[in-house]
């Protein structure tokens, strides 16, 4: 499983492909420092008002809840990028079967595909996410967690190429592309129902947000991750930020992770057992 | 121990059947050919024995180990018919690949040498990217016997070759032969076939045809012969006959410009099979 691992990130980082991920992060960080910085000279003149809401607060959460979203969505693309061809995709461009009839074997293979995406992606995002906050804190504001929504970022990661890498047992490359980012909008759409059922007290549409949530965890993960932000934040402030387009996170639970670490697993078998009845 | 026995092999994908009741063996140091034309079960066959494809009956066995197992998969050195390298690596790292794969502890002087025995050995640091295609399938076949296989399987192994690179695969194979490897060719080209298998198998929508050496499966087919009174064939007569058609003609006051002992070749007995 090492070997398999080991090889597809050497592939990860020669293809030149990585190297384009890469110069859009760095786009990414410089118009994202840009942006903050101009956001906190715009509302810095908003620090001491009548209400009491802390300007810079609502600012740099805001711009970092943004921030998350943005890098979620780049994690999505990198994860689905190094899985979502791994079996019928390398099958059908004859990549696949010079490695399958060595004695590895089907489910290491399966494995090392995961690790390595998995770690790739995981490490990306928690390196941007990081570059974001140092930003973010360095012109004005600093969360009151980071950790915990770095840690969210990389599971939701990790979620998503075990989702692609199933994918990648049963569809072509271009359809599970296109599968696993429908996956990944739903997830999203289920994560703003939940914001929009509680703003306005629906039951309907919390049980909904709900079940998705189950279904899909990584936007619990990112929810929670969001959330971990202004963990410490009270009074208006916290009244504002929870208005705002990223304030309405909400905290996954002490049972999110386990049940996040055993879908993979799940994810994983499934893929393991669909793989090893295929035909090649 | 034969190193591929195949047994009453039958593989269904839904209604077609690709391999109706296979039985083939290719013993220790073997050479087989396996003929047939396009949909014949040919590459259902080889991916059978490799573990790729599962079949719906019957059995295969690599050096003793059920085919698609950990110790078959470790007796088996594949080449793909459709087969590809990542454009990023370099000859050098595929192998080093394949070798950790296999657990050769080969090192440098087998990639080496076996760069050297498919003509690649100035290639070493090439990406696959800069390589021909006929390149590439030397460095296939050379991935192929990474950590000494004990059952080569090629599955077209000179399609994409020029006549230079097909002799070049042919004079490996005769090697590896000597060597006492054994090879189950999955072939396209009768001549090649001819020239280097000790066994051939010609396969016909999904079952075995005909089978044997290729110079048992060839057979006689009359003498020529050319007199003053022209050309003609003598059927039923063999070589052995020559030397007495030819006295009789002789004796029968004709003047005898030519004698051909006519055979079928393998061409005729693969058309003959799957016609």
């Amino acid at each position: 499983m090492r070997v398999v691992a080991a090889h597809a990130i050497k592939e990860s980082l020669r293809r030149r492909v990585f190297a384009v991920v890469l110069v859009l992060s760095v786009v990414f960080l410089g118009l994202y420092a840009w942006g903050t910085s101009e956001l906190f000279d715009d509302v810095s003149g908003f620090s001491s008002n009548e209400f009491g809401v802390d300007a810079e607060t609502l600012a740099g959460a805001t711009v970092l809840g943004l921030a998350m979203f943005a890098i979620l969505f780049l994690g999505a693309v990198l994860s689905t990028f190094l899985t979502l061809g791994a079996v019928r995709g390398d099958a059908e461009r004859g990549l696949l079967q010079p490695l399958i009839v060595r004695p590895l074997g089907r489910t290491s293979y399966l494995g090392g595909r995961l690790l390595a995406a998995a770690a790739v992606s995981a490490a990306y995002v928690v390196v941007l996410f990081g570059a974001c906050t140092v930003i973010t804190g360095l012109l004005g504001w600093w969360p009151d967690r980071w950790i915990a929504p770095a840690l969210g970022l990389a599971g939701a990661a990790a979620i998503i190429a075990a989702i692609s890498l199933l994918g990648s047992v049963l569809l072509s490359s271009t359809a599970n592309g296109i599968a696993v980012f429908m996956v990944f909008g739903a997830g999203l759409v289920a994560g703003l129902l939940g914001q929009i059922g509680e703003a306005l007290n629906s039951d309907t549409l919390d049980t909904i947000a709900d079940i998705a949530t189950w279904i899909l965890p990584f936007e619990a993960l990112y929810q929670d991750g969001l959330a971990q932000l202004t963990a410490d934040v009270d009074g208006a402030t916290e009244a504002i930020v929870t208005l705002g387009p990223f304030g309405g996170a909400q905290e996954a639970g002490a049972g999110m992770w386990p049940f996040a670490i055993a879908y993979v697993v799940a994810v994983f078998a499934a893929a393991a057992a669909l793989f090893a009845r295929r035909d090649l | 121990m034969p190193a591929l026995e195949i047994r009453s092999l039958v593989k269904r994908y839904g209604a077609v059947e690709a391999l109706g009741g296979v039985d083939l063996e290719v013993g220790d140091g073997q050479l087989v050919g396996l003929l047939g034309p396009n949909g014949a079960g040919k590459s259902t066959l080889v991916k059978s024995a490799c573990g790729l494809v599962k079949p719906t009956s019957g059995t295969l066995t690599v050096a003793g180990a059920p085919a698609g197992s950990k110790e078959a998969r470790g007796a088996i050195g594949y080449l793909a018919e459709l087969f590809r390298f990542p454009g990023w690596a370099r000859a050098d790292e595929v192998l080093e690949l394949h070798q950790r794969l296999t657990g050769s502890d080969g090192g440098a002087t087998e990639r080496g040498e076996l760069l050297e025995l498919v003509g690649l050995a100035d290639a070493r640091q090439r990406r696959i990217e800069q390589m021909s295609k006929g390149m590439q399938q030397r460095l296939g076949l050379a991935q192929a016997l990474v950590g000494k296989p004990k059952l080569l399987l090629l599955d077209e192994p000179t399609s994409a070759l020029d006549p230079v690179g097909r002799r070049m695969v042919r004079e490996v194979l005769i090697e590896l032969r000597r060597r006492g490897l054994s090879v189950l060719l999955n072939s396209h080209l009768l001549s090649e076939v001819e020239l280097v298998c000790d066994h051939v198998a010609i396969m016909r929508s999904g079952r075995v045809v005909s089978a044997g050496k290729p110079e048992e499966l060839v057979r006689a087919r009359g003498v020529e012969v050319e007199t003053a009174a022209g050309r003609r064939t003598i059927e039923g007569a063999t070589r052995d006959d020559v030397p007495r058609i030819v006295a009789e003609l002789v004796a029968a006051g004709e003047q005898v410009y030519e004698v051909r002992a006519l055979q079928s070749t393998l061409e005729d007995v693969y058309v003959e099979a799957v016609s």
